[in-house]
Order: C-alpha cells, then sequence, then structure tokens
C-alpha cells in the first residue's frame, strides 16, 4: 500500500500541476450545478405567450336562453400561459419574431358566431417561430394550454345545460331559458298530474289518451334524465387516475438533478482515470514502474535481497535454480516498484475521489435550489462512491488502450457521451427490439446503473439501490480486469 | 567469452532447431555456465515474437566495472536484449543471473514525469524503491549527476542532456550492480554527449558492469572494454573493439562493422 500511497501523492501533485485540468475539475461541475439548480428552480412554469383578442367587447355566445362571455374562454387561457395582451396580428407576430414570446394566439372576431352557431368549430390561430425542436417544443405548450382552455369553456357550457336540463325537469321559476314561462312545470311532475286528471274524466278515451301522454312523458323524462350523466361523458369522455405501480412518484426536477450529478460523475471519473493511465504511458514511466512485474509470479525470487554493487551473483543463485522444463520459457523477475495492480488501485482511487467529491458537492449545491432528502446523504454517499469507482474503472479500461492523454481524452468523451444518451432513452420511445439491443449495451456500462442507484438515494425511486451497486461493482471488477490485460500486454 | 562467437562468427546457424538445441543445453546446464567472477551472466537469452526470431541464444558475462556495447543494425536485437536483461520483457528461452531490481535501467525514451520537478522524480522512485533514506539518496544522486543546480525544475524544461542526466540518475537510484542504458546519447549534441558519457564512465569507474546500446559506432570503440555485435538477433561478435579492427583488416571502427556484416552476409 506504501506504493500506491506514493502513486496517489504524485498524481494528486501533477493534477494539481496542471491548472487547466484543475479548473476545469473544479470549476465545471460548480458551474453546471448552479445552472441545473437555477434552470429548474426559475424555470418559468407557464409558456410566455401572447394574445390577441379580436372579438368586440362584451361579445357572447348564446347558449338555450343564457350568454358566456367569449372573455371566460381568454381568461381560461389566460390562466394556462403567461399572458401578453397585444392589440393586433402584425404586433403579435412581432413578438413572436423578436422572441419576446415562445407564441401567440390570435382569437379572430367570428369566433362567438361560429360557437353560437353550434355546426361550425370555431378556430383561433396559433403562431409560432425557431427551430424545429423550439417549435415542437412551443407547440406541445401551447396545445396544452389551449386544451386546457377549450375544457374550462367546454364544463361551462355543460353546467350551463346541466342546469337547464334541471329546470326542464324540475321546473321552477326562470328567466335564463328564452321564451320560457316565468313559472315552469318540471317534466317530472307533469306525468303524475295528467295520471290524477285522467282517474277524474268521465270519457274513458279522454282517460286514455292523458295516460298515453303520461306514459310518453315519463319516458321523456327518463331519458332527459340520462342525458346529464351522457353530456358529463361526452364533454370530457377520458378522465386520467394516476396510479404509480411502485416506488414513488420523483418530481422532474429531482430527477434532472440525479441525471445531472450522474453526467458529471461520469465524466470526471472516466476522463480522469484514462487520462492518469495514459499519462504513465505518454511519459514512458510505466515501463520503469512496472518492470520486473510480468514474472513477479516466481517464487524463488520474492522476498530476495538484492546483492550490491559489484558482487559476483552466486552460482546457482534463484533466477536459474530450479530451471523450467525443458521448452518452455524461462521466467525472471523481482518484485516490480509497483505491481500492475497497485497502478490500477492508485489510479481508481484518485479518478474516483474526485469524481465522488465533485459530485458530492454538485449535489449540495444543488440541494440548496430544490428539495432534496438530505437525511438520506448517507445513501448518496454509498451510491456517489460506487458509482466514481466503476467509472473509474471504465476510464482505465480505457486509458490502458491508448497511449496519449488526449486520445484517452477523446476515445472516454466517445464512450460516454452516447452512453448517458443511451441510458435515458425512455421505454416505449422506440421499438422494442431496438430498446432491448439499447438497454443491453447500457447494461455493460456503468451510466444506468449509477444513475438508478443515485435515483434510489436520493428520490426513493424504483428499483431499490441495492441491485444497482451490486451490479456496479461487478462492472468496477470487470473494468478493471481488462485495464489489467491491456496494461500487462502493452507495458 | 571474448573473441569470436565460435568458431565460424559469419557461419549462420543451422536452422531454428539447432537454435533451440544450443539454448536448452544452455538453460539444463546454466548453473555450471556461469562465471564466477562476473557481474551479470546471460545464458541462451531467446525471444520470440510469434514467428519473428528477435534474439536466439546469446550468452554474455559483464565484470564489475566493466563497460560493453551492443551494437548493430536496426532489429539487430539490441533493444530486445537490453529490455530482457532489464526485466522489461520476458525471454522465451535462456537465462539471466540478475533480477530486474539488481539491474539499473536507463530506456531510450527518458521516462520520467516531466510535470514534476527533477528532485520530486528522484523522490518518487527513491520511496517506490523503499530506499530507507530518500533524501539522503536523493542528494546524493543530485550531486553524482551534477544536478543539484537544477532539483527544483521541472523535467519538462530542462534541455534534452539534463533529461537524460534524470533518467540515468534514476537507472542509478537503488545503487544497482549493473546498469543497462538503451541508446543513451540518442538525440543529444556533441557537448551533452559528451557530460554524459563523463558521467557513464565515472558510473563504471565506481564498479557497475555497464551494458549500452548505441548507434554511435565511435561511442562504442571510444568507451566500451568489449562489443556485441548483434545480427538478427545472433551473436555476430563478442570482444574489444581493437580485435575487431584486427580480425577485419580495417582501421577504422565504423568501417570493421559493416565489414563484419558484409563478410557475414556472403557468408550466407
Amino acid at each position: 500500500m506504501r506504493s500506491v500511497g506514493a502513486l496517489l501523492r504524485k498524481d494528486a501533485l501533477i493534477l494539481g500541476r496542471s491548472r487547466a485540468t484543475a479548473v476545469v475539475l473544479l470549476v465545471y461541475p460548480a458551474v453546471i450545478a448552479v445552472l441545473i439548480g437555477l434552470a429548474i428552480s426559475r424555470a418559468p412554469g407557464k409558456p410566455r405567450v401572447a394574445i390577441v383578442d379580436l372579438t368586440p367587447p362584451g361579445q357572447s355566445v348564446q347558449l338555450g336562453g343564457r350568454r358566456v362571455g367569449v372573455s371566460e374562454y381568454v381568461d381560461a387561457l389566460f390562466k394556462q400561459v403567461d399572458a401578453v395582451q397585444v392589440a393586433t396580428r402584425a404586433a403579435a407576430e412581432r413578438e413572436v419574431s423578436s422572441g419576446e414570446v415562445l407564441a401567440a394566439v390570435v382569437i379572430p372576431a367570428d369566433v362567438v358566431s361560429k360557437i353560437s352557431s353550434g355546426v361550425s368549430q370555431a378556430h383561433v390561430a396559433v403562431i409560432y417561430d425557431g427551430d424545429a425542436l423550439k417549435q415542437s417544443l412551443v407547440r406541445a405548450s401551447i396545445d396544452s394550454a389551449l386544451a386546457e382552455a377549450n375544457l374550462a369553456l367546454s364544463r361551462q357550457l355543460r353546467s350551463i345545460t346541466l342546469q337547464d336540463i334541471d329546470l326542464l325537469l324540475k321546473g321552477g321559476v326562470s328567466a335564463a331559458i328564452f321564451g320560457a314561462p316565468s313559472r315552469l312545470v318540471g317534466l317530472a311532475e307533469i306525468p303524475a298530474q295528467l295520471s290524477a286528471l285522467a282517474v277524474r274524466q268521465r270519457s274513458t278515451a279522454a282517460a286514455q289518451e292523458l295516460r298515453r301522454i303520461a306514459s310518453s312523458t315519463s319516458y321523456a323524462v327518463r331519458n332527459l334524465q340520462l342525458s346529464r350523466a351522457v353530456l358529463r361523458t361526452v364533454s370530457e369522455p377520458i378522465a386520467p387516475t394516476n396510479v404509480i405501480l411502485h416506488g414513488r412518484k420523483t418530481p422532474l426536477d429531482a430527477y434532472a438533478v440525479v441525471v445531472a450529478v450522474t453526467i458529471s460523475l461520469m465524466f470526471v471519473g472516466v476522463l480522469l482515470a484514462a487520462g492518469a493511465l495514459a499519462l504513465e504511458r505518454e511519459e514512458h514511466t510505466l515501463t520503469r514502474l512496472a518492470r520486473g512485474s510480468r514474472a513477479s509470479w516466481w517464487p524463488t525470487l520474492r522476498g530476495r535481497s538484492a546483492p550490491r554493487r559489484g558482487s559476483a551473483p552466486r552460482r546457482g543463485s534463484a533466477p536459474r535454480r530450479g530451471s523450467a522444463p525443458r521448452g518452455e520459457s524461462a521466467p525472471r523477475g523481482g518484485p516490480a516498484l509497483v505491481s500492475i495492480g497497485e497502478l490500477i488501485c492508485a489510479k481508481a482511487l484518485l479518478a474516483g475521489a474526485c469524481a465522488f467529491l465533485l459530485a458530492l458537492a454538485m449535489l449540495a449545491v444543488i440541494g440548496a435550489f430544490v428539495p432534496i432528502s438530505w437525511g438520506r446523504a448517507g445513501l448518496w454517499v454509498v451510491a456517489l462512491g460506487i458509482g466514481a469507482l466503476a467509472f473509474a474503472a471504465l476510464g482505465l479500461a480505457i486509458g490502458a488502450l491508448v497511449s496519449e492523454v488526449r486520445a484517452a481524452s477523446l476515445l472516454a468523451f466517445l464512450v460516454s457521451l452516447p452512453l448517458a444518451f443511451l441510458a435515458l432513452v425512455p421505454a416505449g420511445a422506440l421499438a422494442s427490439g431496438i430498446y432491448d439491443a439499447l438497454n443491453a449495451i447500457s447494461f455493460l456500462f456503468p451510466y444506468k446503473a449509477s444513475l438508478q442507484a443515485l435515483d434510489a438515494a436520493v428520490n426513493r425511486a424504483s428499483p431499490a439501490i441495492g441491485l444497482p451497486l451490486v451490479h456496479l461493482v461487478v462492472l468496477s471488477v470487470a473494468f478493471a480486469a481488462i485495464a489489467r490485460v491491456a496494461l500487462a500486454r502493452v507495458r | 567469452m571474448s573473441g569470436l562467437a565460435g568458431s565460424d562468427p559469419w557461419r549462420a546457424e543451422a536452422d531454428d532447431a539447432a537454435r533451440g538445441r544450443h539454448a536448452h543445453r544452455a538453460a539444463r546446464q546454466g548453473e555450471e555456465l556461469l562465471s564466477a567472477s562476473a557481474a551479470l551472466s546471460v545464458r541462451g537469452l531467446c525471444k520470440r515474437f510469434g514467428p519473428r526470431v528477435a534474439l536466439s541464444g546469446v550468452d554474455l558475462d559483464l565484470s564489475a566495472g566493466e563497460m560493453l556495447a551492443v551494437v548493430g543494425c536496426n532489429g539487430a536485437g539490441k533493444t530486445t536484449l537490453l529490455s530482457i536483461i532489464a526485466g522489461v520483457e520476458s525471454p522465451s528461452e535462456g537465462y539471466v543471473s540478475r533480477s530486474p531490481d539488481e539491474v539499473g535501467w536507463v530506456p531510450q525514451q527518458p521516462a520520467l514525469y516531466s510535470t514534476l520537478s527533477v528532485a520530486e522524480n528522484l523522490r518518487l522512485f527513491a520511496a517506490l524503491q523503499r530506499a530507507a533514506d530518500v533524501d539522503g539518496v536523493v542528494a546524493a544522486m543530485l550531486a553524482q549527476t551534477g544536478l543539484g543546480g537544477r532539483a527544483n525544475e521541472r523535467v519538462g524544461r530542462l534541455s534534452g542532456g539534463n533529461r537524460q542526466r534524470v533518467n540515468v540518475a534514476l537507472g542509478l537510484l537503488s545503487d544497482p550492480p549493473v546498469i543497462v542504458l538503451d541508446e543513451p546519447s540518442t538525440a543529444l549534441d556533441p557537448p551533452q554527449r559528451e557530460r554524459l558519457w563523463d558521467l557513464i564512465c565515472e558510473i563504471a569507474a565506481n564498479g557497475s558492469a555497464v551494458l549500452f546500446s548505441t548507434h554511435i559506432l565511435q561511442e562504442a570503440h571510444r568507451y566500451a572494454d568489449r562489443v556485441l555485435v548483434l545480427d538478427e538477433g545472433e551473436t555476430l561478435f563478442l570482444g574489444a573493439p581493437a580485435q575487431l579492427l584486427a580480425l577485419t583488416g580495417c582501421e577504422e571502427f565504423e568501417r570493421a562493422f559493416v565489414a563484419l556484416l558484409e563478410q557475414r552476409s556472403a557468408g550466407r
């Protein structure tokens, strides 16, 4: 372990001397952490939208005997967006072009007549700008806002209709229904009244006619009562009820924190480990450090003191005693300055420790913006620590394959970046075969497991932390073994 | 082991199988073949990289304080031989009397941390070598290599000559009985070369056996007590420079080397 300590001190010294690396390592996660924190905590909850209401003031939709003001629709729309009132369509287009607003909604003057007609659908114009991605984002936001506003208007219209149906059924005083008498007899009361009248009739034919009308009225009442439920269903056919199958519902901002911290953990761990190991080859020091280690299993050489200068080797001294069988190679060697295992251990500890500390600091900084449970800090430490070691092991496997720091950094980026994206592809976003293939690739690298472990630690998300941690430990051992084999071949 | 390698130095070995038999014989009799007075003994050293034979049945003994130059064309097996003796490579067959920790290794490319200072490099490797008094060893090495004034300078900012001196200093840290230098003067200008050879000669004068490879034949002629000429992995000549001159009838060492190679080619 003395060798590991000496190597760690040396690597820390080299890291400290490389100002650019130190600055990037310290500043990058800090800046990212603050930016993410600000972005999450101060994100506009509603899209900023310009609204041009071209309807004449006070215009209302005539529904039965009542009127619904268009302003109520506009108000409903205003609730869904961060609304900016604009007088004309041209002004709205200017606002959209300048980026002041994400989009503009133009409510045309004929919207009232269209709704009141009951046969043609009213239209509002939505004006977008920007690239395809921005348009897609804005359209989704605006469509959602318009749907909410439509729903609000629809509910209002339904409510009025239901009130009218109630009045028709139960009767009462009404000034709302156009042309209705001031005191309405409820349809539901009519069959009983007609039956009573039929009993008092002398003429059998008249009584039968009254009973027939009473029966028809009863039928109308039953159907009108049914129409209440039908109206409710038609106006909002599907009402979602959210059920979480397992785990705990993770707020999007808390999940975003975990994603950002895991990405930083990955970059620092992989890049540092790959760079630190490649540096040994770039500086040609790997050979000096590990010289003799290839045959270090040669038992007779272990623990033998080195003869000092000028002393001749004793006849039959260790390297030749017990000569190898004929036809086999003749291993020779002594204890190397540093075994490949110790070298890997030192690099993994350095990269892992740096990644761990920076990710922990990042989590703490973002925690100032987003509410996360500090009571689970112990689990954060475990998840970050094992994740950092897994990323460091991946970096070592990469660093062992190349002989230059630049090449190692490039390769580390090329490997890491797609992994992060692959792990974030949601199930159902792709055909199942492709998704399974991506899942299998993600399984072979530590990003997804680290993300799951940290999400479980921070957000109590499912799956539980145990399985991802075991996965990470297995990956760490596997990548360290790859690095060891690669180094033994190239040194 | 001085003189010609075998009765007919230009004769190619009959075949690989014969070379293999030679190596096995040497292995079997390794104990008896070693020289009791040698600081370093090598017997039947072979190295194969797949089907290619890089080194074939090389034997040599090196006395304390002796300087032996290994010369040959590119691909002759010089670096392979030195790498095996230093423990960087393992031999396919054959034996070396010293374990790698008893051999000081000065690779062709300076193996140093350019971001660390001279003293920090020395201190790190002294610590890794478990030196009892790290600071004392570092101070002694700085004094021996004349780098005391540059102790705190980063290696990356040193001249090629001084960087090579640090490289040599790292090879000497454990006070090894044998020091192996792979083309130590390559890429140095003449004054730097001169200073480096002064240092190497001083090391030999202090009792270390020095084995070095070089492409600069004048250096082999001037500084080496004996010369090992390798060709395609086989020993072509092992003896004093004067013996090579006498053998080929040439007055210049470089000419003698070329004549030796030509005679071998003609004998094939």
